[in-house]
């Protein structure tokens, strides 16, 4: 099993870690692997991967509306929002 | 009869008292209220409890009793857990980050159950996101086992069996990802099941792991579990992955029989026998549940799933991937918990998720960005894929000799709290029995089947071929008739 490189997955995964707490998921992320590592030795030539329990196609649904405007009761959700729109922190200077 | 004795009736007989107007709807809705909260500070079965609305909802239907038709689940007070969205009621997935989410919208299972006039009393705990097979791992606390409260209730649905074994409902809702259904509901001594894949609509559940996450029902019996089945079953064109089919009557399939198992073949996957950790009191009390199976006509069959073991490895690359990828919509912008101090919005989304989330969830997380990162996602994610094609294989070559699997639900009882939560693995390891049915799509159900040594609850579990749900309830209703673990009550 090669070294993981935590920082990149953390990265990904838009999850900051603490230098302590870091130590500590690299030890757990060490585990988990280990454990399914075993998968490596199975012999699957010639098998399909199965990404879902039922073969079926995706329905396909007329084109039109369904869903009633509800516009201002999820923006109330939000943890900030303002004229309509969700508010986040400058991303273009 | 007492409202709060009712409270440990079987539906049916709740819905009699109802009918023959021996009880009320608000009376049993205010019974249950009283034992939640009593019992709350020993057991932590419950996030959030809706008194007013569930006694508003508890006279609306004492109203339209009054008024004539009413269906067999009218004014019986249930719950749900807290994975279930529920309109104006906070839903929380056991996190901080949703910790104030207020749902605009009730799941399809909320909906379904409140159509039918049943009365929900408020949201139970769970491990964060469904993400735990003890509800250690919840931002509210762990829930604990009636049975003996220094012990896990199991999970990820703790909080519903807890609810359901404790006497406070007799029926809870539940999702079953990798046994989330089943597990907790063996280790409080109560019924479970997990219906196939695409039986009940996912839509209004928190995702955790789509292609594995189905909705199922905790109670005290196969006839209970049943006629709330039932109630939730149908087709959803909310939901992708709903069946076009229509509920079918589980009960009355029930009611018709005559409580003989004659010519109904049970495999005994001798895998599962032979899994290192299963516990002496465990394999007993399945092996004699077996031969109570036999004495009623049906017939034990040697059945062998070869890779019964990679189970456990294929279930936590998959289920983590998914989780990875459906956790990522929470991001301190749309609804949920946002960082209250960030530099900018990359540094707001890392410090929303690393507050916001507990250590289980980003453990998941961070498994499920590995496996799918590139240059480990042919190694680890796809290969996973193709063994969940031979595990689901494996199952459907057992059911050419077998009609129903029966096994254990889980190695052991329920373990003490803060025993395997030092190391993830531990607990992962538990689901052994259990996610098999996930990765293959297949119905199961765990019934009580006896005690170990220290009095806890053990669990039997029968796993259908697809759509078999009817054959699974029988055969537990027709062991449920002849024997009475099911009917014994936690010393609280």
């Amino acid at each position: 099993m090669p070294a993981i490189d935590l920082d990149r997955i953390a990265e990904l995964a838009r999850i900051e870690l603490t230098p302590d707490s870091a130590a500590a998921f690299r030890a757990d992320l060490e585990r988990v692997l280990a454990l399914v590592d075993r998968l490596q030795a199975v012999d699957t030539t010639g098998v399909a991967p199965m990404s879902h329990p039922l073969d079926l196609p995706q329905r396909l649904r007329e084109d039109a509306v369904t869903e009633p405007d509800q516009r201002d009761a999820l923006l109330a959700l939000a943890p900030a929002a303002e004229n309509g729109l969700y508010l986040v922190p400058k991303v273009i200077e | 009869m007492s409202a709060e004795r009712l409270l440990t009736s079987s539906l049916r007989e709740l819905a009699a008292a109802l009918s023959e107007g021996r009880t009320r709807a608000e009376a049993l809705a205010d019974a249950a209220l009283e034992r939640a909260q009593s019992l709350q500070e020993r057991l932590n079965a419950f996030i959030t409890l809706t008194s007013e609305a569930a006694r508003a909802a508890a006279r609306a239907a004492d109203e339209r009793r009054r008024g004539g038709n009413v269906s067999l689940l009218s004014g019986i007070p249930l719950a749900h857990k807290d994975l279930f969205c529920t309109r104006g009621v906070r839903t929380t997935a056991a996190s901080r980050m949703l910790a104030e989410f207020v749902p605009p919208y009730d799941a399809f299972v909320v909906e379904r159950l409140a159509q039918a006039g049943a009365v929900s009393i408020g949201k139970t705990n769970l491990d964060e996101f469904a993400m735990g097979s003890a509800n250690e791992h919840s931002h509210f606390g762990p829930c604990r086992n009636p049975w003996d409260t220094s012990r896990i209730a199991g999970g990820s649905s703790g909080g519903s069996a807890a609810a359901v074994a404790a006497g406070i409902v007799p029926v809870a809702t539940g999702t079953d990802t990798g046994g989330s259904v089943r597990q907790p509901a063996a280790m409080c001594g109560v019924t479970g099941i997990k219906p196939s894949y695409g039986r009940v609509s996912r839509y209004g559940i928190i995702a955790y792991a789509s292609s594995l996450d189905q909705a199922g029902v905790i109670a005290r019996s196969a006839e209970d579990c049943a006629l709330a089945l039932t109630a939730i079953e149908g087709f959803d064109p909310r939901d992708s992955t709903s069946l076009d089919r229509p509920a079918e009557d589980h009960a009355a399939a029930l009611a018709a029989t005559d409580g003989r198992l004659d010519g109904l073949r049970l495999g005994l996957p001798r895998e599962f026998f032979a899994v290192e950790g299963l516990d002496a009191d465990v394999r007993r009390a399945v092996e004699a549940a077996a031969r109570t199976y036999e004495s009623l006509g049906a017939r034990l069959v040697d059945v062998s799933l070869p890779r019964a073991e990679l189970a456990i490895p294929a279930y936590y690359v998959i289920a983590p991937a998914e989780a990875s990828s459906n956790l990522a919509r929470y991001d301190g912008v749309r609804y949920g918990y946002r960082a209250p101090d960030y530099a900018d919005l990359d540094d707001m989304y890392r410090k929303t998720r690393a507050q916001g989330f507990g250590d289980e969830v980003k453990r998941r997380i961070l498994v499920g960005t590995y496996v799918l990162s590139h240059g480990y996602y042919d190694a680890y994610y796809l290969q996973a894929q193709k063994l969940r094609r031979l595990i689901a294989e494996d199952y459907r070559q057992a059911f050419d000799s077998c009609d129903l699997i029966l096994a254990p639900t889980a190695p052991t009882t329920a373990w003490r709290l803060g025993e395997k939560d030092q190391d993830p693995v531990q607990e992962y390891l538990q689901d052994i029995y259990t996610i098999g049915a996930n990765l293959a799509g297949l119905p199961a159900l765990s019934h009580p089947c006896g005690f170990d040594a220290a009095g806890l609850p053990i669990g039997c579990q029968l796993i259908g071929p697809y759509l078999a749900e009817t054959r699974l309830l029988l055969a537990a209703h027709a062991f449920q008739e002849k024997t009475d673990w099911h009917r014994q009550l936690p010393p609280l």
